[in-house]
């Protein structure tokens, strides 16, 4: 059971007031993109056991779009933020490296 | 003009451990905009006496406002009310970007009241209901069972709980079986 607090609202709940929306920081290659970019955006995801980025929806509350930095594997959840920005910002980074010191994910490290 | 009807027309439940009721017609405002914008505060207050603060609600005699997320508003007047509220947030707000939407007749209202209230609320949504944790005042959206909703103390022992209308017989179902007699947990 995974316990997310919405930065939109500022609400702690536990993962059925939300909904999961996939892995976080795609870039969506469009009109214009290579064959491999959009086969890429369209298939390839992240499997992690660990650190991992995703997006999710208080579906069940607020309604809003966030990203959420968690570890697959104790479901652990190392910050939540917001859905607009293209990267995570230091502080969730600095989070993560105190509990998981070397960790990378794509091109964040 | 058509009669209009609430959802299950005043339907209750008592006898268990809590009593349900659905509480009738009420007049429901979403209002979409700046929260911080000083027009959008001043219409608020016309209607409901006091601007909500984040996740908190506002309630008088006769009117109330509750905070449903960063840019939306709840206001709650007289089902026969709703109308003339719109016009006057149309009017007191023109020139600013927001929306004004009546949705009294898309909600169902009910209330959950009794010593074994906050029980029965536990038992359906994922809220710390303890008493030093949810309090009068406070205003949570989430959801009971399989049903999105918003609920809040309206006084001691009581919850009002909001959802849509096409889930409330739904709801009044599954309130009603939470508050079955003889069903005390004792957590509080
Ligand atoms: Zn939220």
């Amino acid at each position: 059971m995974l316990i997310l607090d919405c930065p939109c609202c500022g609400v702690s709940g536990e993962e059925t007031e939300f909904h999961a929306g996939g892995e976080a920081h795609l870039k969506r290659h469009s009109v214009g993109s290579t064959d491999d970019q959009f086969e890429e955006y369209l298939f390839m995801r992240e499997n992690p056991r660990g650190v991992h980025f995703e997006r999710w929806r208080h579906n069940n509350g607020c309604g809003k779009w966030f990203h959420a930095a968690r570890c697959t594997q104790t479901l652990e959840v190392f910050g939540t933020y917001s859905a607009q920005t293209y990267e995570p910002p230091k502080e969730i980074k600095d989070a993560i490296s105190a509990k998981r010191p070397g960790w990378s994910w794509r091109n964040f490290s | 003009m058509s009669n209009a009807v609430s959802a299950l027309q005043g339907a209750s439940y008592v006898g268990g451990i809590a009593e349900i009721r659905e509480l009738g017609l009420r007049g429901m405002i979403t209002l979409r905009g700046d929260l911080a914008d000083k027009k959008l505060i001043k219409a608020v207050k016309g209607i409901a006496g006091t601007m909500p603060d984040a996740r908190r609600i506002a309630m008088n005699d006769k009117a109330g406002a509750a905070w449903m997320s960063s840019d939306e508003l709840l206001l709650m007047v007289d089902h026969a009310d709703a109308p003339s509220t719109i016009e006057a947030l149309n009017s007191a707000l023109k020139g600013t970007h927001f929306l004004a939407a009546n949705v009294s007749d898309a909600r169902a209202v009910f209330e959950v009241s009794g010593p074994s209230a906050r029980e029965v609320m536990a038992k359906l949504a994922p809220v710390d209901f303890a008493p030093d944790a949810f309090t009068q005042g406070m205003f949570r959206r989430s959801r009971l069972a399989q049903v999105p909703a918003a609920l809040w103390m309206s006084r001691e022992d009581a919850f009002t709980v909001v959802c849509f209308r096409s889930v409330g017989e739904y709801m009044f179902d599954l309130l009603s079986v939470a508050a079955q007699g003889g069903s005390e947990v004792g957590a509080y």
